[in-house]
């Protein structure tokens, strides 16, 4: 009927190892569940920590191939004029030549858009402005990407919104793209004007 | 009206689930054969009531009956009929009225086929499945009615996700979904198993064609979407170790473990508590990524539209089923015994290295996918694991797990010769080390890709070795023929999914020596790629049933002798308002030429272009695999049933 005793019992405890797991990831599902709920979880994956505060303390030198002023973090304390862009590119990144065209529009339409050029060579980056065109109003340099890691950028391009007082509202990690443009970023910038 | 019924049929279904899980389990427990009677026949309403509920949604989407708000949403008058079909499960609340439809279908299978089962384990076995069911048609009676409506209703559906509009995925879900619930009828017979406190050869036997069953479709879906990633997201890649391709890779493990060890309970009586884990462990891996995918604890291209009642609703159901089962098993494992002693030297010794290494990569991946969620969770940390993880610590289980492949099925049970098996895969071993080598020398220095290589070589000729040495093609030519036809087909299906893994090996090799480009094209501007010459012919306007698009025409020269032309596309769809690349494909089945159209201006087009030798094959091993699954499925000696378990007790 039954199977003979086994030669060595199995250790009981190992029998309740899989519910231990099971048990410790369902408390930890449950909390990202509420966590949803209240706003402290957010899987969207980049809810940047500098939301809703001031940028980084940082300054910039020009880019020595394009006649543009420099960028600091006093460029970017408020009161603003109006809404301001920052945005890290570089020319050797392939999407930001596909997000670029959406930059040339709003820079056409009077919004501020600030650049920050991450990990670039001078001339390749002035190289790339003069075939697409400039959407900058200021340019800063940031060679060693300090700058960037201050921010914590995962990588260009990367854009953040500040409104007037100067606090960051908004990040896109990746291209701005003719939608994104439509749907995320143009109704901040009313929301902000 | 017709979405009444179906609504209607959903409730009926839920009630007789009920019915089912009640009953049967406890006739079972009493020993009440009137009582165990009844699951068949429910298990045969419960289906009936679920097809009429599915067939209800199918119509309304076919007529496109914009009163369903589900239709509204997920929709279109315009939409090709196919499309309108798979749109039905192309959503949240569809795609759990098929989950559920399958999972019928599984319960009436078992209900008739299992006329042979013993009727305590057959009456237990569909009493689960019906509390399965039960919860998953709560869940959508109460959180995801597909028949809710709208009023007054709109004009027109506001279509489906254009990306969705696409054979490869009409097809992918249910092919997933008759995997992911197949692993409810080896989950169940676990269940039932623990329930009895016992578990025997019969049983692996019984066990075994489900888990091969789910494993073949699991195996079919899996493939269908890489390939449909692969042909449709225009990134030129095909598995990205995103967190939902990983959920339905770590069912596939655990299966592919619990297939393994299922043998060694048939053969040996042995391994019984870490089959019956297995099996509890696999249907888990299919709810968990039920519930990653729908509670919105985590962000996927594949993932639905969420909303956290339902994700603490499905949270729900996954402790109720997993937790429960578990708890069962710490209770009633003891009493399973019989881990016999073997030497490590033997095909269950194989078979036992074989799980330990699956068993290590579905550990490594479910680690990797789900760390993340609980580093943010835990210490508000935000990483992210991507491809190099994965890459780097899978491959050095994937290799000892290759090796093992080839040898385990020339070792014999209970004591084997390991170096009678090395001798006779010795022109294998050869085969292997001459393909890594042939790799090095005309690809250059690409450690991974000469690996893969070796590897498909070694399966596919170890997988040789083992039917040459079967039907003794060599010691005994003249009999060869009649052996191989009397060889069992679950010999032949096994050779065959082995070798279908050295396929798909080959294709990932092969996809490592890939070479791409991004160009900036003018028409009648070229460049060079992989020896071919890509000239860029012109860019137009074209219209599609419910879609505009650019098509760019790209034609590819060999030496100035036209190979092919290829039109990627971007197509816009207007309802929705979305873009979509078409990328064009030109396979001749050792190599795969591949466009992609970008972003225009100042008159030219953006191109990406990739030459990805064997790709297909990627697909191809995948299809080889389950067909092999299929194969062992046909075996008589499954077809025939097993032996009475009366019989089977009596002898033990």
């Amino acid at each position: 009927m039954s199977d003979n005793a086994p030669p060595k019992r199995p250790r009981r405890w190992m029998l309740y190892a899989p519910l231990g797991l099971a048990a410790a990831a369902g408390a930890g599902f449950y909390a990202m569940l509420q966590g949803l709920q209240d706003g402290s979880y957010d899987p969207r994956g980049v809810p940047s920590v500098l939301l809703g505060k001031p940028a980084p303390e940082f300054s910039l030198p020009a880019l020595e191939s394009v006649a543009l002023p420099a960028l600091a973090a006093e460029d970017l304390r408020g009161p603003l004029p109006g809404p301001v862009l920052v945005n890290f590119w570089a020319s050797w990144c392939a999407p930001c030549i596909i997000e670029h065209p959406q930059l040339m529009r709003l820079s056409r339409e009077g919004v501020a858009v600030y650049g920050i050029n991450y990990k670039d060579r001078i001339p390749e980056a002035g190289a790339f402005l003069q075939r697409h065109g400039n959407p900058y109003r200021r340019l800063g340099r940031d060679e060693p990407g300090r700058t960037a890691i201050d921010w914590g950028v995962y990588g260009v391009p990367e854009t953040y919104l500040l409104d007037r007082q100067g606090m960051i509202r908004w990040r896109w990690a990746g291209p701005i793209t003719a939608d994104t443009l439509e749907n995320e970023l143009r109704p901040l910038l009313r929301r902000y004007a | 009206m017709i979405g009444e019924i179906g609504h209607f049929a959903l409730a009926l279904g839920c009630i007789l689930a009920l019915v089912q899980a009640i009953l049967p389990l406890i006739g079972a427990h009493r020993a009440d054969a009137r009582l165990m009677a009844l699951a068949s026949p429910l298990a045969g309403a419960q289906l009936i009531a679920i097809a009429s509920a599915f067939g209800a949604l199918l119509w309304a989407f076919a007529v496109n009956d914009t009163t369903v708000s589900n239709v509204v949403l997920n929709s279109h008058s315009q939409k090709p009929l196919l499309y309108k079909f798979s749109g039905a499960w192309g959503n949240h609340e569809g795609s759990m009225v098929l989950w559920v439809l399958i999972l019928a279908l599984c319960g009436g299978a078992v209900a008739g086929f299992g006329r042979d089962l013993p009727s305590a384990l057959q009456a237990r076995v569909i009493g689960i499945l019906g509390l399965i069911a039960v919860g998953f048609l709560g869940f959508i009676i109460f959180t995801s009615n597909p028949f809710e409506r709208v009023w007054p209703p709109p004009m027109d559906g506001q279509g489906l996700n254009p990306i969705l509009q696409d054979p490869g995925l009409a097809f992918h879900p249910p092919m997933l979904y008759l995997g992911y619930v197949g692993y409810a009828v080896t989950f169940a017979f676990a269940v039932a198993a623990l329930l009895e406190g016992r578990v025997d050869a019969a049983w692996g036997r019984w066990v075994r064609p489900w888990s091969l069953a789910a494993w073949s479709f699991l195996t079919l879906g899996i493939a269908l979407g890489s390939w449909w990633a692969y042909y449709e997201l225009g990134w030129g890649g095909y598995w990205f170790w995103d967190p939902v391709e990983n959920a339905s890779l770590l069912p596939w493990l655990i299966g592919t473990a619990l297939l393994h060890s299922a043998i060694v309970v048939e053969k040996r009586e042995s391994l019984k508590i870490w089959t019956v884990l297995l099996a509890i462990l696999a249907f888990g891996m299919s709810l968990l990524g039920t519930f990653l995918v729908r509670s919105g604890v985590l962000n996927s291209v594949h993932a639905f539209a969420n909303d956290p009642a339902r994700g603490v609703f499905i949270l729900a159901l996954l402790m109720a089923y997993v937790a429960g089962a578990l708890a069962l098993f710490a209770w009633r494992a003891p009493k399973l015994g019989g881990t016999g002693i073997f030497a490590p030297i033997s095909r269950e010794g194989g078979l036992v290295l074989n799980n330990l290494l699956l068993c290590s990569i579905a550990a490594v991946v479910l680690v990797g996918t789900l760390w993340p969620m609980f580093a943010d969770i835990m210490f508000g940390a935000k990483i992210s694991v991507g491809a190099p993880f994965f890459n780097a610590a899978t491959a050095p289980l994937a290799i000892p797990l290759v090796a093992a492949m080839a040898v385990g099925p020339l070792l014999a049970w209970k004591r084997a010769d390991l170096a009678g098996a090395l001798q006779r895969l010795w022109w294998v071993g050869a085969l292997a080390v001459a393909s890594a080598f042939l790799t090095l020398l005309v690809a250059g220095y690409h450690v991974l890709p000469a690996l893969g290589f070796a590897a498909a070589a070694w399966l596919i000729g170890g997988a040789t070795a083992d039917l040459l040495d079967r039907i003794a093609a060599f010691r005994r030519p003249s009999q060869a023929w009649n052996r191989a036809r009397g060889l069992p087909r679950a010999a032949w299906g096994s050779a065959i999914a082995h070798a279908g893994m050295g396929v798909t090996f080959a294709g990932l090799a092969g996809m490592g020596l890939a070479t791409d480009t991004l160009v900036a094209l003018k028409p009648g501007e070229a460049t060079q790629l992989a020896g071919y010459e890509w000239r860029l012919e012109r860019i137009r306007d074209v219209q599609g049933p419910n879609w505009s698009a650019r098509r760019a025409t790209v034609t590819v020269l060999d030496g100035g002798r036209v190979v092919t032309v290829l039109e990627p596309e971007k197509r816009f769809f207007p309802v929705g308002r979305m873009n979509t690349t078409e990328a064009a494909i030109h396979t001749n089945a050792l190599r795969d030429l591949y466009a992609v159209l970008g972003d225009e201006r100042d008159g030219g087009g953006v191109l990406r272009l990739h030459h990805n030798p064997l790709a297909p094959w990627i697909w191809f091993g995948a299809v080889i695999m389950a067909l092999g699954g299929g194969l062992s499925l046909s075996d008589r000696r499954i077809r025939v049933s097993a032996p009475s378990r009366k019989a089977a007790a009596a002898t033990a």
